[in-house]
């Protein structure tokens, strides 16, 4: 407890330093160097607290009267090693990353803070304190959307991002504020002792939902999030993808299943659909996106889908009591956050050195990659194939957990949940097969084929740090695909805490077999399928090699074997992406596609041309956006009245109150 | 005495309003600067009445500031700024004299048809002031509406803080130190309007207020 308070300490030092040794060479080294080192603290804090009693501690501090409450539990230990991974491995990669930004003092006094935010988030005990460290991390984030302000759509993504993190910290306060009661006691402690009416527990759950969901990237509050993810520095992309929506996640459990009591079924209904809609909605978005940072942040929204599906199914079987499989969909849920934590950031870190070594996010002018940034590219699949869900990386293991939540098909007796499951798991399927073919697309267009511009072709491979915090985060996707038993055991003091109830440990079976309910019904052994998967593949590396490369192959002369050299001839991100465009964009993006075909003999080109519409952009924000701007529009004839008119306009509101007032008594 | 006492008391607050309403016809400016220092006059008596049946000494003192600032002071230092300005022979309306006292007797109803039954429960000497203070206090508003000049404008303004200070002593239990700090605080404001006046008055030669509305791109 002290530690990790003395840690976030040492976070908030840091940024004050680094604002004063931004511009020097070693700012960016002592910065970084300082935040891997405090971040491991924390990790190492959170592995051993997971197990331990809970800790609790009141500073002098904030709100006259009340003090600052602070509580280490197994969940919030849990969340810390979230943190903690996630920022070591950012500040690792950044040491060698950060080497290229153009503004180091937009970027490193707030790196910091941001990191202790987060964690202060975690430590939390009383929702003054909460809040306070939740707008912390807002505005550092934003600080950071806001570091490469001259880019286009930066400012604009800031922005709305800026607007989003109001909206859903007005929310939690309004959630704070109906649960503290009458008698305002914001402690943690107290909001747990009372027990709220009805009513009043379903809008602080409801409050909760949208104002944790706005923050995590929950459909349809996550218009901010592909615009600000991206536009960050890519460390802090990694962050904020693969940290700060866990710590979103962490806003909705701590409330919902900590500080609330049981919540009715037809809450957990509105998070199953929630869930599977914003599962399907950010796969599809992100198939069909050409910028890389803005498909991975697409893809942050379906894993917060999927996590926040498994959230719905355990809130569905707490209602009805059914505690093997809260604790089975919790697992799955959490398991799922880490998993998504390690690879969003092995992603975003790939992202950022593709960038740095040709320029472009575009997909369509890289290429070839997979030749000039062979270690790069390595890290790269392994955290595509994880985050497709494919065995035997750790995306399979938790999402295999969620899938065995959906399909335990208790006999539910409320028709929501009864309706919505079977509903999800058929989205969820969905959203991992898109998933599967989104990053088949994303790797194969950057890395495969041949360069599609001249900065793809001149690309280096990244630099050592940056390289190590790749392979590292690669390692950590295929341990916790291997290994998913050591991972359920690790959670199990976690769900003990929240569901009175923890899965069998599984460390003990052979062969390091899962089997989360019971064997006879269903088990999965990853280092048996990475065994097995990995000699197949050698085998038929070895069968081509020896058969088909050195075999005798006939070609056409004076091509060098190559038909066609020009590199616009490949598979294009958009040729790849229209079946799927065609077959779910046509509904759900309104996608048209008109193409103009010269007549035979007409010399002018033949052009296609695709639109698309941001369909919940359209329907919810942007009459939003018009109301405010016509009534701004009126209100503003207001601004420009005489001393007499306002005069006026205060005398006449006096005389009509006071009328009002006489014809009511 | 309790009668007496009370329709003295009923007749000055009457009075106030009675020379509210001489405000409203008032189109030269020396005769409404007049009228004011009447009006302050009629506050300070009304307030001394007040000190003397309440029996407390310290709204004599509220009384003399009346007399002092609101009934002296403050109607020289205006027929002074008038007559360094040279707007002494302005005349101005902008509504007909007419309709405006028309107007300001429906908010004297208006007042006492407010006022009466909400305070039923007072002490009526309270009750009676508190309503004729409300209806000084929109007719002060009403003149600052209706007139253009910026002297009327702050006449106006004197005459609505006389009806508050009148409401104020009909209260028992009004510590001073708040009749004081309100003494100030328009002498304060009437300090920096008196300053404006002379600003608005360098650069537009005028101080009507339509001025600074064309200067704006208003229509005035």
């Amino acid at each position: 407890m002290e530690t990790v308070l003395i840690a976030i300490l040492c976070l908030l030092l840091l940024g004050m330093i680094a604002a004063v040794t931004a511009r020097m060479p070693i700012g960016r080294v002592l910065t970084y160097g300082g935040c891997l080192i405090v971040c491991l603290v924390i990790l190492g804090t959170g592995l051993t607290s997971i197990a331990g009693p809970i800790q609790r501690l009141t500073l002098p501090l904030g709100l006259p009267g009340s003090g600052t409450h602070l509580r280490l539990d197994a969940l919030a230990s849990f969340f810390l090693v979230l943190t903690g991974l996630g920022g070591a491995g950012a500040s690792l990669f950044a040491i060698g990353y950060g080497r290229h930004e153009e503004e180091p003092a937009r970027v490193l006094p707030f790196y910091p803070v941001f990191l202790a935010g987060m964690n202060l988030v975690i430590l939390a005990d009383d929702a003054f304190t909460f809040l306070f460290a939740w707008e912390l991390m807002s505005i550092s984030s934003w600080a950071l959307v806001m570091a490469q302000h001259r880019e286009d759509g930066n400012a604009h993504a800031a922005f709305v991002y800026m607007l989003m993190a109001a909206f859903s910290g007005m929310t939690l306060l309004l959630a704070f504020g109906l649960l503290a009661g009458p008698s305002g006691n914001y402690a943690f402690d107290a909001i747990r002792a009372v027990s709220p009416s009805n009513g009043l527990a379903s809008a602080a759950l409801l409050l909760a939902l949208i104002g944790t969901g706005a923050k995590a990237g929950l459909v349809p509050l996550h218009v901010w999030l592909p615009l600000a993810h991206p536009a960050a520095p890519s460390h802090v992309s990694a962050l904020m993808s693969g940290v700060m929506t866990k710590i979103a996640i962490y806003g909705f459990v701590r409330i919902v299943f900590d500080l609330l009591p049981t919540p009715p079924w037809w809450f957990a209904t509105i998070v199953l659909v929630l869930g599977g809609i914003t599962a399907v909605l950010g796969v599809l978005h992100a198939m069909l996106e050409r910028d890389m940072k803005r498909l991975l942040a697409f893809s942050t929204v379906e894993n917060i889908g999927i996590v926040f599906v498994a959230l719905g199914l355990a809130l569905a079987f707490k209602a009805n009591a059914f505690t093997t499989g809260v604790t089975l969909a919790l697992t799955g849920a959490f398991f799922h956050a880490l998993n998504h934590t390690v690879f969003k950031s092995l992603l975003f870190f790939g992202a950022g050195a593709v960038l740095n070594a040709t320029g472009h996010r575009d997909l369509e002018r890289l290429g070839g990659l997979i030749h000039r940034m062979p270690r790069t590219a390595v890290a790269v699949l392994v955290g595509c194939i994880a985050i497709s869900a494919l065995p035997p990386l750790n995306g399979f293991a938790s999402e295999w957990l969620i899938f065995q939540a959906i399909l335990l098909r208790p006999e539910l007796p409320q028709w929501g949940p009864k309706l919505a499951l079977p509903v999800d798991g058929a989205l969820l399927a969905l959203a991992a097969a898109l998933a599967a073919a989104c990053f088949v697309r994303a790797f194969g267009i950057a890395f495969l084929g041949r360069p599609r511009s001249p900065a793809a072709e001149q690309a280096r491979e990244t630099d050592i740090w940056s390289q190590a915090a790749m392979l590292i985060f690669a390692g950590l996707c295929l341990l916790g695909g291997i290994l998913p038993g050591v991972v359920i055991d690790f959670l199990a003091p976690v769900l003990q805490a929240l569901s009175g109830a923890r899965i069998a440990p599984q460390v003990s079976d052979a062969w390091l077999t899962v089997a989360p309910i019971t064997a006879s019904r269903s088990s999965y052994n990853g280092l048996l399928v990475f065994l097995f998967i990995s000699g197949s593949a050698v085998l038929t590396v070895a069968v081509i090699h020896r058969f088909a490369s050195s075999g005798l192959r006939r070609a056409p002369p004076w091509d060098c074997g190559f038909p066609d050299p020009n590199p616009a001839t490949q598979y294009t991100a958009a040729s790849f992406d229209q079946p799927i465009r065609r077959v779910y964009g046509a509904v759900v993006f309104r996608t048209r596609e008109k193409v103009d075909m010269p007549s035979p003999g007409d010399t002018r080109a033949a052009s296609i041309a695709k639109t698309s519409h941001d369909t919940i952009w359209e329907l919810a924000y942007a009459p939003i956006a018009r109301l405010i701007l016509a009534v701004a529009t009126v209100l503003n004839l207001m601004q420009h009245l005489t001393i007499r008119r306002y005069l006026g306009f205060v005398f006449a509101a006096l005389v009509i109150l006071l009328v009002s007032l006489t014809l009511w008594q | 005495m309790h009668g007496l006492s009370f329709d003295i008391a009923h007749m000055l607050a009457g009075a106030l309003v009675l020379v509210s309403f001489m405000m409203l016809y008032q189109v030269r400016l020396y005769a409404l600067l007049n009228v004011l220092a009447l009006h302050a006059l009629v506050l300070s008596l009304s307030v001394a009445w007040q000190a003397h049946i309440q029996g407390s000494p310290h709204l004599y003192v509220t009384a003399a500031i009346a007399l002092g600032f609101k009934a002296i002071l403050v109607p020289w230092a205006l027929r002074r700024m008038v007559f360094r300005m040279g707007v002494h022979r302005e005349i101005e309306a902008v509504v007909s004299v007419g309709l405006t006292m028309l107007a300001g007797m429906a908010l004297v109803a208006l007042s006492l048809e407010v006022m009466l039954p909400v305070t039923a429960k007072a002490d009526p000497i309270a009750r009676e002031d508190i309503a004729l203070a409300l209806s000084v206090v929109l007719i002060g508003l009403l003149m600052m509406v209706t007139r253009r000049n910026a002297v009327s404008q702050v006449v106006g303004f004197m005459s609505l803080e006389n009806g508050i200070n009148l409401a104020a002593t009909g209260a028992r239990g009004m510590p001073l130190v708040v009749e004081i700090s309100i003494a100030f605080s328009i002498l304060i404001a009437f300090i920096v309007i008196g300053i404006f006046l002379f600003r608005i008055r360098e650069r537009f030669d005028t101080v009507d207020v339509g001025a600074l509305d064309k200067f704006r791109g208003g229509q005035g």
